[in-house]
This record gives structure tokens, sequence and C-alpha cells, in this order.
């Protein structure tokens, strides 16, 4: 490895941040160069995000960073291996195509929008990096500071208590967090999660109730984050409170906590230690289950397209949570295809519903631009009128439909696209065993009523909103609205296509997941750059 | 000694919890800022309770039981900070809230 590439996995962390250190410098009005830069800020992060995974799919080991040079049990480690950066390419798609998006009018509609955007690419991005607990929770705050001014973007009165709702669950979340981390601690002696791991099959008996109580603590907070029922009930009305482009951002903010319950599962409750195998797994299961449930409940109870949206990332939550519960190989490739798949289109959902419900009743939607709520914030920050009309794309009603018509395809999981795919991948790996157990019916039962709920209420509302004639002129596009859509859409379908190498990586993935030792091993034997095998790194 | 920490986390968490189910604002505010010294005293018991010992090790002196554990305190530290300017974000929220609904009341409305 050469000195270059291994720094590449620094940089999805330390890139946003200094370019939003360099944006803060120049005024809100130069907007077309803070437009610029997050845009080459968020191409790079693609491009990085693709290194990291070509690289850690070469190697098949994870790839370790170790900051400051101190070796992994005493300093902070940043871990690269595929799960990872299956999920840095996850997110950093859906970064660009939510900033592209927002350029059509959203960004306008508050200061400083650019900046809180990186900022929280960076903090999904370290939360997905970090191997290190403690750091872990440094950059869920990252994330979360950033999406707390991101929820409030565009102001008004219903995103303003959305707001107060989401902060105040996600600062008594962060305190379950710490509580959590301070009891393993306490019981382990070491935050690393790789140490960690290796240090499960030492703890006297009579502790690990103790670490087990740590555990689900900290599980709890991030089982708020993904969503899980009885903690989901803050998620739809944010979700459906902030603007498009940060919405679809935030469908991937669910999915960091369904990776730090993947990653600590497999790591410390992964089956090596008989004493603690699978001690949380049942709760998944059974909490998945419900969260399913009531995530259909609400779909079919949903008026707003937005709310069918948040209930479905609820639906998507559930069916991961309750997969990482049953676990297996085959099981764990099929959620993971099902975890980018879902992600992509329910991103896509978020951000084709304003264009869709532009020419539904003004009622239900809330408006993008407000009254500003600090007057000297907004120095020359709107003009909306002329922003309203862009590029008149002819037949814009039919492309609004087909990419509906995909989006609807896509989330109900109908044959041929993606999302078919992933849920056909989950049954059948249910199906696969000898004996199928009454689990294993109750969650085909639920993914398959899932499909038709959300089939049964998209179509509703497509017929509701695309064919019922418009008593005003037709829908005016944006190309900068088209393009994010199309090109979301064509990453689930590129995903369609490729289907077969894409489940060979996965496979890599649930069968490193299913070794912690490899993870093990490679943190806790990162050679230090200037150490003799690493002379020319540093 | 161990007595008077569990008694002061158990005192402020019970406090806290109860304002945070307050339905004003404030009082959710106060709640919150009351659980986060509970649970920074708690990181801080994490590196079992030690009086008179410093957690910097010096160069000569090699025996660490002498020394107090600097993890929980470097942890406390970062904790404090963090739940210092969330509190003062939500604050703002808050008095925003306050402006746009006209009321304290969590949900925006008060119940009649």
């Amino acid at each position: 490895m050469t000195g270059s590439m291994q720094h590449l996995i620094v940089a999805p962390v330390v890139l946003p941040i200094a370019v939003c250190a360099v944006m803060l410098a120049f005024n809100e009005r130069r907007r077309m160069l803070k437009r610029a830069l997050s845009l080459a800020t968020t191409a790079a992060l693609m491009v990085i995000a693709a290194l990291i995974l070509w690289q850690a799919d070469k190697t098949g080991v994870p790839q370790v960073y170790l900051l400051g040079n101190w070796s992994a049990p005493f300093g902070i480690v940043l871990v690269a291996d595929r799960l990872s950066a299956m999920m840095l390419c996850l997110v950093s798609v859906l970064g660009f195509t939510a900033l592209l998006y927002s350029f059509a009018r959203w960004d306008r509609s508050g200061p400083r929008f650019h900046v809180l955007f990186l900022l929280l690419l960076a903090g999904v991005n370290g939360a997905f990096l970090t191997g290190d607990l403690f750091n872990l929770f440094v950059f869920f705050e990252v994330l979360l500071a950033a999406s707390y001014g991101l929820i409030l973007h565009g102001a008004g009165e219903e995103r303003t208590r959305a707001s107060l709702h989401y902060i105040t669950i996600n600062i008594a979340t962060s305190l379950l967090f710490l509580i959590g981390v301070a009891m393993i601690y306490a019981v382990t002696g070491t935050l690393n999660m790789a140490d960690l791991a290796a240090r499960m099959a030492t703890v006297p008996p009579e502790d690990l109730m103790l670490l087990e109580a740590g555990a689900a603590v900290l599980g709890i907070a991030f089982l708020v984050k993904s969503g899980i029922w009885p903690l989901s009930f803050w998620l739809v009305r944010t979700y459906a409170a902030a603007v498009p482009p940060v919405a679809a951002v935030f469908a991937v903010m669910t999915k960091v906590g369904i990776y730090i319950v993947l990653r600590l599962n497999s790591l410390l409750f992964g089956g090596a230690w008989a004493e603690t195998a699978g001690f949380a797994d049942n709760w998944l299961i059974w909490a998945g289950f419900a969260t399913i449930a009531f995530g259909v409940l609400g779909i079919l109870s949903a008026r707003t397209l937005s709310r069918v949206a948040g209930h479905y990332v609820l639906v998507s939550s559930g069916t991961l949570l309750a997969v990482i519960g049953m676990g297996g190989l085959e099981l764990t490739s099929a959620m993971l295809f099902y975890l980018v798949s879902s992600t992509l289109s329910v991103g896509a959902l978020y951000l084709i519903i304003e264009p869709v419900e532009r020419n539904a009743d003004e009622d239900d939607i809330i408006p993008g631009l407000e009254e500003p709520v600090f007057d000297d914030e907004y120095t020359g920050a709107i003009e909306e009128e002329e922003n309203e009309k862009g590029i008149v794309i002819p037949g814009s009603i039919a492309v609004l439909g087909g990419g509906f018509i995909f989006c609807t395809l896509l989330l109900a999981g109908l044959p041929p696209l993606s999302g078919f795919i992933a849920k056909f991948a989950i049954v059948d790996a249910l199906f696969s065993g000898p004996v199928i157990s009454a689990k294993a019916w109750i969650l085909i039962t639920l993914i398959i009523l899932s499909g038709l709920t959300t089939l049964v209420a998209l179509t509703r509302a497509g017929i509701d909103l695309i064919w019922t004639p418009a008593e005003d002129s037709p829908v005016h596009l944006n190309v900068t609205e088209i393009v994010p859509i199309g090109l979301l859409l064509a990453a689930c379908l590129v995903s369609m296509i490729l289907a077969g190498p894409i489940f060979s990586y996965m496979e890599a993935v649930a069968a490193d997941l299913g070794d912690a030792s490899l993870y093990i091993d490679a943190v806790m034997n990162a050679p230090r750059a200037g150490e003799p095998e690493m002379g020319e790194a540093l | 000694m161990e007595a008077v920490l569990a008694l002061a986390i158990g005192v402020l968490t019970a406090s806290g919890v109860w304002l945070v189910f307050r339905p004003r604002t404030f009082q959710v505010v106060l709640g919150l800022a009351l659980l986060s010294y509970a649970v920074n005293l708690f990181i801080l018991a994490a590196g079992r309770l030690r009086t008179d010992a410093p957690p910097i090790i010096g160069k000569d002196v090699v025996d660490p039981t002498l020394y107090a554990d600097p993890v929980p305190q470097a942890l406390v530290l970062t904790a404090i900070v963090i739940s210092f300017a969330t509190t003062a974000l939500l604050l703002v929220v808050l008095i925003a809230s306050r402006g746009l609904t006209g009321t304290d009341h969590v949900d925006g409305e008060d119940d009649q």
C-alpha cells in the first residue's frame, strides 16, 4: 500500500470539514461559488468512496488508519472494510444527488445550507469509518448538530415545532449513548471496538450482566436513530417537515443506526463467545416485526406522500433490523442489497414528492420559502420570483409520471427492478433452510404485506396527483430537479443490471462480518507509520 | 464517597427525567441539563473513584495503581462541551418556537 492510498481513508471526513471552513469565509451572496465548491466536494467524495471500495475489495482485509500514528488500542483508529466502504459509497451518491437537487431552489431558502450539508456528510462518513466507540459519539454529534441546522432550514412554524421534538429526543438519546459507553468502559476498560471484541472472552461472568446492560443502553441509542417501534414516533413528522433534499439525505441517517447495530452485533455478539452470543437477536427480530407492522399501518393511513415515504423508511428499518437479528450468511448479504436498494429508492421518492405534489392541494404542502426568523441572516438570499420558472421541459408530466412509477415499482418490490431482487433474495434466503421457522414465516408475510400496501398507497397517490388534470398550468420542472432523481433511479437500475457482481460483493461483506477475528487482527496489528514495514508511508 | 456520588447521580437523573416529561419547553431544557450533569458524573464514576490521584503519569514513576484513569476524564470533557453546545442550540430553537407559535408548550399549542 502506498502512502497516498493509505491517507485516502481519512479523506471522507477531512475533505468536507476543510471545505466547510473555507466556505464560511465567504459571504452568503457568493452563492455560485458555494454551489461549485460543495458540488465539487460531493463529487470528490464519490470518487474517494469508490476508490476506498475498490481498495477494500481488492485487499480483502480491513484498511486501518491510525490517527496521530498511535498504535491501536491507545489511539483512535479509522477502519475501512468492505461494509464501511459500501456505506460510504451509498451516502456519497445520495449526498451528491440531494445537493444537486437543492440547487433548484432549496439551498436559497435559508443561510449556510452548503456548510451544514457538508458537515452532515462528514459526520455520517466518520460514523461509518470510526473504529472507536467514543469517537463514534463525536461523529454522531457532528452529524446530529448539522442535521439540527438542516431540519430548521427554510424556517417556518411546522419545521420549528418538528425540530424542537427532534432535537430534544436526540439530546436525550445522546445521553443514553454516553451511559452505554461509560458502562462498557467500566467493565472492559477499552472503547476500541476491535479491542472490545477481543476482550469479550475475558470478561468475568459476574460482570457480564453489566456489560450486556451497557450494550443494551447503547443499542437503544442507535435504535432510536434507526426508527424502531416504539421509539420512532418522531421520525415521520420530522422527515415530512424537512425540505426535500434534506429529507432525502436523512433517509440515509436511519441507516447509520442500522450500520452500527450490525457492526456491534457482529463484533461483540457474533457467536465467538458462547455466553454473549445472540444476546440481542430476539429483541431485534420482534422489535423489527413491530416496526414493519407499524410502518405498514402508517402507509395505509397516510394522506400525504411525504408521510408515506416516512413510514416506508420505518418499514425498511424494521426489515433490516429483523434480518440482522436472524443472521446467517445468505440472509445478511440479501439484507445488505436491500439496504442499498431501499435507501436509494426512498431518497428518490423524497426528491420526486415535491414536484409531484406541486399541482396538488396547496394546504397539504409546507411552503419552501418562509419569512426569515432573523433578518440579518438572509441578506440577498431570497429571490423567489425568478427561480420558479426554470426551463420548461415539454411533457414534464410524462417525465414525472414515469419517475413516479419507477419509484413505486422499486419501493413496492415489483419485478424487474432492484427492489424486487432485494426482497426476493431475502425471502429466498429465509426459505433455504431445511426447516422454516415461525419467525421466518412472519417476516415473509410482513415483507409481502408491506410491498402490497406500498403499492396501494402509491398508486392511490399517483392517480390523485398525476392523473387528475391540473386547473392551472402544467408543472414546471427544473433540469436540476430531474437530473438528480434520474441519477438515483439510474443507480437503482444499475444495481439491478449488475446484481450478480453486487451480490458476490455483499456475500464477501457478510462473510467478513461473520468472522470478527479478521477485523480484530487488522486493527490490533496495524503497523505504525515509520516502522520498518511501512517505511515510506509518512 | 461512593454513596454520595451515587445519590447525586440518582437525584439528578430523577429530577431530570421528571422535568423532561413536563409540558413547558423551558422545563424540558432544564431537565436535559440536569440529565447531562448526571451522565457526566456517571462517566467519571466509570473510571473508578479516586482521590488525590493525578491522571497524568510522569516520566520516572512506573506504578500505574497510584494514578487515576485519565480516559473517563477526557471523555467527560468532550461530553460536557458537546452537551453544552447542543443545549444552547435547543434554547435558540425554543425561543424561535415560542415566537412562531406564541406558546411555550412543547407541542406548540396549549391543550384546552
